[in-house]
């Protein structure tokens, strides 16, 4: 989308600061292998806000970092990106009714069109809100969140816990040094519980899909519930004091401070970019894989043939599905086109969403690596908080019938 | 000189490993590269963000892997340091 600019903007930058012995930098593209990352999926992946620069410790002059230059080729980025994305709808429409012949009304012409549509449209929101939230995290370093948590009261510093949680990168293979670092800083536990639950449920993934398929009121009753359940749980186990329950020479560690380092809005941008290549690359698979079943369901599935499960009528639905999402692991990207199709079937919001919350929130491989540091006892009470948090939600919407005013 | 890789054995960490070796040997610098995945030493350098690349004693990047010219710059401006 914008890797031109980017690469365009790094020899100004490198020479800048560090006299370039090997000659000016290429593109982005060259150790990013776009399908690797340290996480195994689900969790927010950690593409990053590197920080350090050579020499940035030594007082060295920040270079010029002006956004200003960076501006028009943003706009016309941009403004390409709207004009192609308006296109969707009737190439979809074109691709499936003219090009292939399908008629419109038919299973098979109502799942590809569904497909044919959706697939783009998903894939470029994705890339477009990616590339921003790449940027932001560069705002967001661990260390500054960790400076921003210590000390804080619990309540307020639970807010804000789950506040930063949306906008720090994180990854879940480093949850035990960030939770190591938050706590030996003077972050309380419930805070940093707080952080841990709001970090992998409240990912730009997952709202980006949830408002590309069904636009911004589901996406910012998302963005409420997860953030309030990740507020409350952290909340709840900061009062219940369990400090016992971590494992105990987690206390006697001594975490080192690293410097705040500045970065030019050209290493931003970067990072937005890499942002794009690490979470696009690694889960296409699954957005494509999960919108082939959703259109699968959306063509040959017949109308309301959920509602008798998955309807609001069936008070044992929301704890299955949250039951049922709790072994499954995958992504949000596989997990969302799914829940469209569901919905579309006379699946009650309350219960589609409490689903995808276990699914993404609830990830058995996090809390295999929180073991190292939680005792099974404490394990076992958050995801019990957790999964409660979830069981209301799911009632909640069931109850209110918000469902039928989005679908 | 001493180039250290902090990480804990994810897929990232083994890249960034790679990475750092191809540039020491385009630097011309004599150095080694360590792994590092105890979680001691990698919280002594400050790290909650792996992958961690220590050169010398500081900490150049954290959570991603840089380019080998950026590392290979790094190299040389501590291969300068008196």
């Amino acid at each position: 989308m914008t890797t031109t600019p980017m690469s365009a903007a790094l020899p100004a930058e490198a020479s800048a600061e560090t006299p370039d012995t090997v000659g000016a930098p290429t593109s982005a593209a060259v150790t990013v292998d776009p399908a690797s990352t340290c996480c195994s999926g689900g969790a927010r992946p950690g593409p990053s806000a590197a920080l350090p620069e050579a020499g940035a410790g030594d007082s060295a002059p920040r270079r010029s970092s002006g956004l200003g230059r960076y501006l028009p080729m943003l706009a016309v980025a941009l403004a390409g990106w709207f004009l192609l994305y308006r296109q969707l709808s009737p190439f979809a429409e074109w691709l499936s009714f003219d090009l292939l012949g399908l008629s419109a009304g038919t299973a098979l012409g109502e799942a590809v069109a569904f497909f044919a549509y959706d697939a783009p449209k998903v894939l470029m929101l994705l890339m477009l809100v990616v590339f921003f939230v790449g940027i932001i995290n560069t705002f967001f370093t661990p260390e500054r969140t960790r400076a921003l948590l210590a000390g804080r009261r619990e309540a307020g510093g639970n807010v804000m816990a789950a506040g930063l949680g949306i906008v720090t990168p994180f990854c879940s293979c480093s949850a035990v040094p960030l939770f190591i670092g938050f706590l030996t800083a003077g972050v309380p536990l419930g805070v940093t519980l707080s952080f841990l639950i709001a970090a992998p449920m409240v990912n730009e993934v997952a709202l980006v899909l949830l408002f590309g398929l069904f636009g911004w009121q589901v996406a910012a009753l998302y963005l409420v519930t997860g953030l309030s359940i990740a507020i409350l749980a952290g909340w709840v186990i900061g009062r219940l004091h369990l400090e016992g329950w971590v494992e105990s020479w987690v206390y006697d560690m001594r975490a080192a401070e690293t410097g705040e380092q500045g970065l030019s809005w050209g290493e931003r941008l970067e990072e937005g970019a890499r942002s794009v290549k690490e979470i696009v690359g690694r889960v296409w698979p699954f957005l494509l894989a999960g919108i082939a079943i959703g259109a699968f369901i959306h063509g040959y599935v017949p109308e309301d043939y959920l509602a008798s499960i998955m309807g609001d009528g069936a008070w044992w639905s929301v704890p299955l599905a949250v039951l049922l999402g709790v072994p499954l692991y995958t992504n949000a990207a596989g997990i969302i086109p799914i829940v469209e199709a569901l919905l579309d079937k006379g699946a009650a919001l309350g219960t589609a969403l409490a689903f995808m919350m276990a699914v993404i929130a609830l990830s058995l491989p996090e809390f295999v690596i929180l073991r190292k540091v939680l005792r099974p006892r404490m394990i076992a009470t958050v995801v019990g908080i957790v999964a409660t948090g979830i069981l209301l939600v799911g009632y909640l919407f069931n109850a209110l019938g918000i469902g039928r005013f989005v679908t | 000189m001493e180039i250290k890789v902090l990480g804990t054995g994810c897929k990232k960490c083994n890249q960034l490993y790679e990475t750092a070796v191809r540039a020491v040997s385009q630097s011309g610098v004599e150095a080694t590269v360590q792994k590092v995945e105890d979680i001691d030493s990698i919280l002594a350098h400050g790290v909650m963000m792996t992958p961690g690349l220590v050169i010398g004693d500081e900490v150049k990047s954290t959570g991603r892997v840089p380019e080998v010219s950026q590392i290979v710059s790094w190299i040389t401006t501590e291969a300068g340091r008196p």
